[in-house]
């Protein structure tokens, strides 16, 4: 078992985060603006400026700034807002739950009918469906996500309103926030309703967020079967009279996996880190919309937080798709 | 003789149709759903410098006097009365008795001092959980705090200071439960408690606060039950809310949406004007600009109509003179410089001016209601100055940037505004125009120094008589007009869309209101 390879892999994890924090750091205080004056913008005055800043901390020397980041950062604290001063780690929580709950529901709606897709234009190349769906793969990758959204809001939440308008669930509904996770914790209180309703604003917000990894994912998959069908272990296996299905789903698309792993893991990483746009259209409150205000208000504790929480959550990303190639691919070991 | 009932049936079925499309009884109950364009940031009000937090934050806490519903006249709120000392330095204030915060703490002197002296005080035990933000704007001109007795309180200024009483309205000054500061320390943002019609119930970031109506408020109690303030942060996705009825009052349309609204039979829309004012400023250090013949000539150059009409769509007036008419001391007897650009030529040529040289004309990188479109706006003014032959050039600068170049004074003209939260004159002309204020880092980035206009502003400061401040400003904008250290460009108007379920829907030129007699239809 290589557990002497995650526990590497968690150190690697560890330096990355270091090296990522500093890297932060740097960049951020290189981006012109002062946080003080953008917070207090045209109508601060000298004083105000110099209160605010000395407040902030923001008078210390940046190799100061940086050892007492580091020094709280190793015990679990990413620091204050300097826009409101609330804890950072309690901030992202709040949000980390939604931006997860959409991420995952798209990439959920975007592998499996992505895959399906390109499986069936794979298996059928150049028939009328391969066509369509490889061209509305490439609509899905050149829309514009943000008007995409606004359609399908003012169709199905306006003109024929099947479908809420915006938000994680209704006023008033709202279940006791055990996770965060809105469909299980209307499970968890044993709101049937309740879990009904979160699964309709869900829908639309998901749609608009799978749209580009569908189509990435559908394209990949066509390219990767395509030339997995074409292996001698494929002619085998329809010679030894398999069924097609068999043929199909256990031989081939095993084998077609690897790239299309990659791009999951990669798409995934993507979606967590902040869907900004469909987080804005929607109203979802998660972590991307807080990212692009905090970077905007140039509040540095919350910005490196967010890219720490993010560099993490892809690192954990890379090391489970490095586990699934092993676990895919025989010929492929993990060595401790 | 049947004739007869029927005839009465009749009339007073005519009667009472006619009545009730007169006056619709206000009912209780309800929730309003208010759809803005982003989340708070803090509900400690003495913190707090976005619109979004200061629009939720006012229905729960309250401060020593405040501004009119409609109007930036000040009124009583928690103080019921206040006078001044005759050395203008001591201001006493009367305390309303029989008032407790939403925990049940009672009201009194002990919390209006907590309140005040933890912003300004470092020795206070609860400075140090905040971050005091425009204590310029708000408490820095007092210097000592001392509570009288119970229901009496006395602020003492280093100078006499007419404005104080407007400062005092701001969102800056609220009363907050002592009880509250105390249990929750730096985290007394997220858990505002005060006097107000609404408490708070609870925050979901970036998604929802819900405030709940105070059943023991010693006021006139709120009408709704409940106020759900929801973040819509993009504006289509805000229009379709309101026009849907997910919510019922939506902020900060674009003003193609307001024309939308306009047309909806559903939905109706208020308009006042504002109290802001959208600028352009010349640095009156520069050589060419200090002649004030130049700068009159390029103020008759700016067609300020045809800005207001392609850059604000309409929802804004001409400005004339530093501050907008909604404010007290407005001089409308000044007449503005007329869009005259052959008199503005002819102006410059009898100055003297280098039409060989070319000018740098600085357009502010940020969107704000007194200037919607910076770079638009500044490309419209360079067209009118290339039109009576001077040349422009459009400079922009990151945000930051901006405010510390332009205060340093590196500019030839630079585009900014002011918003007058305390609504007196005072804060746009001795705050933005006086010689004080002229040193770098200058609020004053005309950087004109008129000791004749510094002294009728310092003189208005210390006169706590309404009429007599209001000649002494009357003068001051004469001499403004005539100097023209700004093109004074525009003052927006404020709109407010809500669906026609709701009534008295209040709006003041701020655009801050108590929703506390804002009812809806079932």
């Amino acid at each position: 078992m290589p557990f002497g390879y995650l526990g590497r892999r968690l150190l690697h994890l560890g330096f990355v985060l270091l090296g990522v924090s500093l890297v932060v750091f740097l960049m951020l205080r290189m981006i012109p603006g002062d946080p003080a004056r953008l917070l207090l913008g045209e109508f601060a005055s000298a004083e105000d400026l110099a209160r605010l800043r000395a407040q902030m901390g923001l008078e210390r020397p940046l190799p100061v700034q940086y050892g007492l980041y580091l020094g709280r950062l190793l015990q679990g604290d990413l620091g204050q807002s300097l826009r409101n001063g609330a804890p950072v780690a309690a901030e992202i929580a709040q949000r980390l739950a939604a931006t997860v709950e959409l991420a995952v529901a798209a990439m959920l709606i975007a592998t499996f009918l992505g895959i399906a897709a390109g499986v069936v234009s794979a298996v059928r190349p150049y028939s009328l469906f391969d066509t369509a769906a490889m061209l509305l793969a490439l609509v899905g990758v050149s829309m514009p996500v943000f008007w995409l959204g606004l359609m399908l809001m003012y169709l199905f939440a306006v003109r024929v309103p099947v479908l809420p308008l915006m938000g994680r669930i209704g006023m008033g509904n709202e279940p006791e926030a055990l996770t965060g996770l809105m469909l299980l914790d209307t499970l968890l209180a044993g709101e049937g309703e309740a879990f009904l309703e979160a699964l309709e604003h869900l829908v639309l917000p998901a749609v608009t967020l799978a749209t580009v990894p569908l189509a990435i994912i559908a394209r990949i998959t066509r390219s990767s079967m395509l030339e997995v069908l074409q292996q001698d272990y494929v002619r085998t296996a329809r010679a030894k009279g398999l069924d097609e299905s068999v043929v199909i789903l256990r031989h081939a698309l095993r084998n077609a996996l690897l790239p299309i792993v990659t791009v999951l893991g990669l798409n995934l990483g993507l979606l967590l880190s902040g869907a900004v746009l469909t987080e804005t259209i929607f109203s979802w409150p998660g972590l991307g919309r807080y990212v692009v205000d905090s970077l905007m208000a140039r509040d540095y504790a919350a910005v490196q937080g967010c890219i720490l929480v993010f560099a993490a959550i892809l690192a954990v990303i890379n090391l489970v798709v490095d586990l699934a190639y092993a676990a895919l691919d025989p010929r492929i070991r993990i060595h401790a | 003789m049947r004739r007869i009932p029927i005839i009465v049936t009749a009339a007073l079925f005519v009667l009472v149709s006619v009545g009730g499309g007169f006056a619709q009884t206000p009912r209780a109950g309800g929730t309003l759903v208010w759809g803005r364009g982003g989340d708070s940031v803090t509900l400690d009000l003495a913190q707090a410098t976005d619109g979004e937090s200061i629009k939720a934050g006012i229905q729960v806490l309250e401060n020593l006097v405040i501004f009119g519903k409609d109007s930036m006249n000040v009124e009583p709120q928690l103080a019921e009365s206040w006078s001044v000392s005759a050395d203008g330095l001591t201001w006493t204030f009367k305390l309303r008795k029989g008032v407790k915060f939403h925990d049940g703490y009672p009201f009194n002197a002990r919390a209006v001092y907590d309140s005040f002296a933890r912003v300004i005080f470092k020795e206070h035990p609860y400075h140090g959980y905040g971050q005091w933000k425009y204590v310029s704007l708000s408490l820095a001109p007092v210097k000592d705090i001392r509570v009288i007795d119970d229901y009496t309180i006395a602020l003492v200024t280093e100078k006499p200071y007419a404005p104080l009483l407007n400062n005092l309205a701001l969102w800056l000054c609220p009363i907050v439960s002592p009880r509250a500061m105390a249990e929750h320390k730096d985290k007394i943002g997220m858990h505002p408690v005060g006097t107000g019609p609404f408490k708070f119930k609870s925050w979901v970031k970036d998604d929802q606060i819900v405030l709940e109506r105070n059943p023991d408020y010693w006021g006139e109690k709120a009408r709704v039950d409940r106020i759900v303030l929801k973040s819509i942060p993009e504006p289509s996705a805000r229009l379709m809310a309101l026009q849907s009825g997910t919510v019922d009052i939506a902020d900060d349309l674009d003003p193609d949406s307001i024309a939308l609204v306009k047309k909806n039979p559903k939905l109706a829309v208020i308009e006042r004007p504002s109290i802001n004012v959208g600028y352009l400023a010349f640095n009156t250090q520069k050589p060419r600009f200090q002649d004030p013949k130049v700068r009159v000539a390029l103020s008759h150059a700016v067609d300020k109509e045809t800005i207001i009409r392609s850059i604000f769509a309409g929802l804004a007036i001409p400005a004339k003179n530093p501050f907008p008419p909604s404010i007290w001391g407005y001089n409308d007897k000044i007449a503005p410089y007329a869009y005259n650009p052959q008199l503005a030529r002819k102006l410059l040529e009898e100055a003297k001016f280098d039409f060989n040289s070319e000018i740098e004309l600085w357009a502010m990188p940020v969107s704000r209601a007194y200037m919607p479109e910076p770079v638009k706006t500044a490309e419209l003014i360079q067209s009118y100055f290339a039109a009576v032959g001077v040349k422009a050039k459009i400079v922009r600068h990151e945000w930051g940037a901006y405010l510390s170049k332009t205060q340093n004074g590196e500019h030839d003209l630079c585009m900014l505004g002011w918003l007058g939260g305390n609504a007196d004159p005072d804060n746009f002309l001795y705050g933005l125009l006086s010689a004080d204020t002229a040193k770098p880092p200058a609020a004053n980035v005309a950087f004109w120094k008129n000791a004749q206009f510094t002294e009728l502003c310092l003189k208005a400061q210390k006169t706590f008589n309404k009429a007599e401040r209001t000649q002494l400003y009357l003068k001051a904008q004469e001499i403004f007009h005539a100097e023209a250290p700004w093109i004074p460009i525009a003052h927006s108007t404020i709109v407010r869309c809500y669906s026609k379920k709701l009534h008295e829907v209040p709006l003041r030129p701020n655009g801050l209101n108590s929703f506390q007699m804002v009812w809806k239809e079932k």
